[in-house]
């Protein structure tokens, strides 16, 4: 905010010249990255058949509809699957994430030059790679099927479970630590009784959480012959059955509506 | 018996929090320590248990120099200093009762303290202490449930439990009201005088200090510049540990006993 | 108060103080467990033949090979920066009215529920099956891919953009009101400045999960490295892969720490 004397009167400005200058510069540089991007992308694209997206849209309409209602007798089973991927990988995920997230907190670590760097590395390998592409690495390694899922949902959640979990035990309370550091408790009395009923709350709502969303992911792991409702999706689609696809893709919205009810419930309840 | 010998604090930052302490406690004291904040006084509480690592200097609890203590060692003497905190610093999530016995976690092994299997005679003492300090029929409420005056109580439960020779207490009162303050006072100086504890109460309260302890120290910048009974507290001294003021309010009231006037004058 | 000497036990009271409820949660647990450990159909037998071949397998990965398909990396990578960039702002410019309009105090009624559903539909399908029926709509390439991108941001920063402008202090928005701003005055001086700083943080965090995501959708025909990933692993050059994978770890780690610098610098 600038005021400066001119002519008699006070003339006000939001920023100065420069300022104002520096910001229009930055839109400028942004807004030619975005069409540099664009440029490339459009390249890359045959828009003829951009253009003729929405006749094929209206003809893959036309194909889904009604939807197959029949087929839902051989969905039970993938849907169950489907939930059990999430569940059995989320619980594989918090039983390594709560050792690499206290190697993490720069309040519990062992050694902050050492140990710390390297669980964060794990923490960021784990989040960068997408479940899918864990899949697509472990459907190689140990075979197709439910197993390969549920590794894979168990890596990607690792790193996710432990970033949140390392933050919460970086902010708990050092005072109700030290307090029982003075009655003479050891290390791990410490952590049981100093630290562990402090962080516990945040460790249900992260495990809610992230089942929440692992349901989610877990319906597009048989993409990759991971097991789950998406190797039934998978197969549908390369046979053109578009009306299996519209039901299998109704019981994806309902597994997930369901999950979330849920999962707000218990996050209720837990709070 | 305590004793601290020329102890030194230096921060890292560079500043000098305690500048050669001397003092001698002897058992059953109850000491009363003032000073503005910043003086030091919470710095030199927490060098006695080794919460913060004094810079040089020893202290003798006993016969026992706590300074060069290995860990193992420093668990077992810190056994013997119970401690009370100024924001009572419970762990809010446990119970009431979970509270009073980790004070006995020191003397317990990890997979007992674990699973919540503490001796008999832990147990007992434990009602015994709640008790005692009002709280027995609140064994089983979380620590979060309950009022400040309350926690201080658990607080001095979980010091006492302990078995301590010496209480540390940080500003008991700071956070609590007048009328409580007293009580939680009071209570602090039956119980040290019930088990001939000698204590240090850090307190920010002139009026409190006067009223409840037969001694005081004044630090002010890392030095004792006052060692003496609390009708020694001229408005000399006071200015000499607080800085210029008109004291004569607080001394004045002292005088009359007026001790229901609100006392927080230095807030 | 009973002070005579009986023994008062203590055990920590249960979680869930219902003793049926308790118990059948616990076995509920315990039964859904082993059924659903059962459905993972584990070979033992084959698992102990294959962990030597998954020992092979693994270290097939290793080292590393950068160099032979280095240009075919080169354009992937670039190719997801592209629709990482792209999406992300046409995803954010297209949710500013949806997050206007799913806002319960901004907007009225039906508005409200049209833009909720908007959100809710374009959440819940993974950008995978997005992009699968994208590349139907739209063939093979990078633009089906943005596409994709650019629905979950909606769905994404749409939603958390209703929530801040619902959570933002009503007094400060009446308080423009009152000045008898136009609306879109009153968007700009009352509503704006609350939500801005997080929103630019989550706009951010967006740009990041796109890149991730950018890997995935190539996996279904939506260009970007998750195509090249994709035809390393078909044609079993799993160094190649490894590669790949190193550096979409190291791009992440990159835009997490300029994110959070930014992020730092905005508040």
């Amino acid at each position: 905010m600038v005021a400066s004397q001119k002519d008699n009167s006070k003339v006000w400005q939001r920023r100065t010249t420069l300022q104002q200058y520096s910001v229009w510069l930055s839109w400028l540089i942004g807004l030619s990255i975005f069409t540099y991007c664009w440029q490339l992308i459009s390249d890359k694209t045959i828009w003829m058949f951009v253009m003729d997206a929405t006749t094929q849209a209206s003809d893959l309409a036309e194909r889904m509809i009604p939807p197959k209602w029949s087929y839902m007798a051989n969905l039970w089973e993938p849907v169950w699957d489907t939930i059990n991927i999430a569940t059995l990988g989320t619980a594989i995920a918090l039983v390594f994430a709560v050792p690499v997230a206290f190697c993490a907190a720069r309040n519990t670590t062992p050694s902050v030059y050492f140990v710390r760097p390297i669980a964060l590395f794990v923490i960021v390998s784990s989040r960068s790679i997408n479940s899918l592409i864990w899949a697509l690495m472990l459907v190689t390694i140990i075979g197709p099927g439910v197993l390969a899922g549920t590794v894979a949902i168990g890596l990607r959640s690792i790193g996710f479970c432990a970033k949140l979990l390392y933050e919460a035990i970086e902010e708990i309370d050092p005072s109700q630590v030290e307090a029982i550091t003075a009655t003479g408790a050891s290390k791990g009395q410490q952590l049981i009784y100093g630290i562990v009923p402090q962080i516990l709350p945040a460790f249900a709502g992260i495990s809610v959480f992230r089942w929440d969303i692992n349901i989610r992911e877990s319906t597009v792991l048989g993409l990759v012959g991971a097991g789950g409702i998406g190797l039934q999706l998978d197969a549908s689609i390369s046979t053109l059955a578009w009306t299996q696809v519209s039901l299998i893709l109704l019981v994806i919205l309902g597994t997930v509506i369901v999950s979330e009810w849920v999962s707000a419930r218990i996050r209720h309840s837990i709070i | 018996m305590l004793r601290l010998d020329s102890l030194v604090k230096k921060y890292k930052t560079g500043d000098m929090a305690l500048k050669s302490v001397n003092l001698e406690i002897p058992n059953g004291q109850v000491l009363a320590l003032i000073g503005p904040s910043g003086a030091g006084k919470s710095t030199l509480i927490r060098c006695v248990n080794r919460l913060v690592e004094p810079t040089s200097g020893n202290v003798w609890l006993g016969d026992v120099e706590l300074t060069r203590l290995g860990s193992s060692s420093l668990r077992k003497a810190r056994r013997k200093m119970g401690m009370i905190f100024q924001e009572y610093a419970l762990v809010e999530r446990l119970s009431v009762m979970e509270n009073v016995l980790s004070g006995r976690l020191g003397y317990t092994g990890f997979w007992r303290s674990f699973f919540r299997k503490f001796p008999q005679p832990d147990i007992d003492e434990a009602f015994h202490l709640l008790e005692r300090v009002g709280l027995d029929h609140m064994a089983n409420k979380r620590a979060d449930e309950l009022s400040g005056g309350q926690r201080q109580r658990v607080g001095i439960c979980r010091a006492l439990i302990q078995n301590p020779e010496i209480l540390l207490i940080d500003e008991p009162t700071a956070s609590l009201d007048p009328k409580t303050s007293r009580q939680i006072m009071r209570l602090i100086c039956e119980l040290c005088e019930e088990r001939q504890l000698a204590a240090i109460i850090n307190i920010h309260d002139v009026l409190l200090a006067q009223m409840f302890s037969k001694r005081i120290i004044g630090l002010q910048l890392g030095e004792v510049v006052y060692d003496g009974p609390p009708d020694g507290l001229t408005p000399e001294v006071l200015t000499r540990i607080y800085g210029e003021e008109d004291w004569e309010a607080t001394v004045e009231r002292v005088d009359e006993d007026n001790l229901d006037a609100p006392a927080d004058i230095l807030g | 108060m009973n002070t005579s000497k009986v023994q008062r036990v203590w055990k920590r009271p249960p979680l869930i103080s219902n003793k049926l409820l308790r118990w059948s949660l616990w076995g509920g647990a315990a039964i859904y467990l082993s059924i659903a450990l059962g459905t993972m159909d584990i070979n033992w037998q084959r698992a102990a033949e294959g962990s030597s071949r998954g020992a092979d397998f693994l270290g097939s990965f290793f080292p590393p090979d950068f160099s032979s398909r280095w240009d075919s990396i080169v354009d992937g990578i670039l190719e997801s920066l592209w629709m990482t960039v792209t999406s992300t702002v046409i995803g954010i410019i297209l949710s500013v009215p949806v997050g206007l309009g799913a806002a319960r105090n901004l907007s009225y009624k039906p508005v409200y529920y049209f833009c909720r559903g908007i959100l809710a539909v374009s959440r819940t399908f993974p950008e995978v099956i997005l992009a699968i029926f994208f590349v139907k709509l739209f063939g093979f390439g990078p633009f089906a891919g943005f596409l994709a991108l650019s629905v979950g941001t909606i769905g994404f920063y749409g939603k958390l953009l209703a929530e801040d402008i619902e959570d933002m202090d009503p007094v400060q928005a009446e308080a423009i009101k009152a000045t008898g701003a136009g609306w879109l005055q009153w968007l700009n001086y009352s509503v704006q400045p609350q939500v801005m700083p997080r929103m630019i943080g989550l706009g951010i965090y967006r740009l990041d999960i796109n890149f991730r995501e950018s890997a995935v959708v190539g996996i279904v025909g939506g260009g970007g490295i998750g195509a090249t990933l994709l035809t390393s692993f078909d044609r079993y050059e799993f160094d190649s892969a490894a590669a790949i994978l190193l550096i979409i770890i190291a791009f992440v780690m990159v835009m997490e720490y300029v994110s959070s610098y930014i992020r730092r610098w905005v508040q």
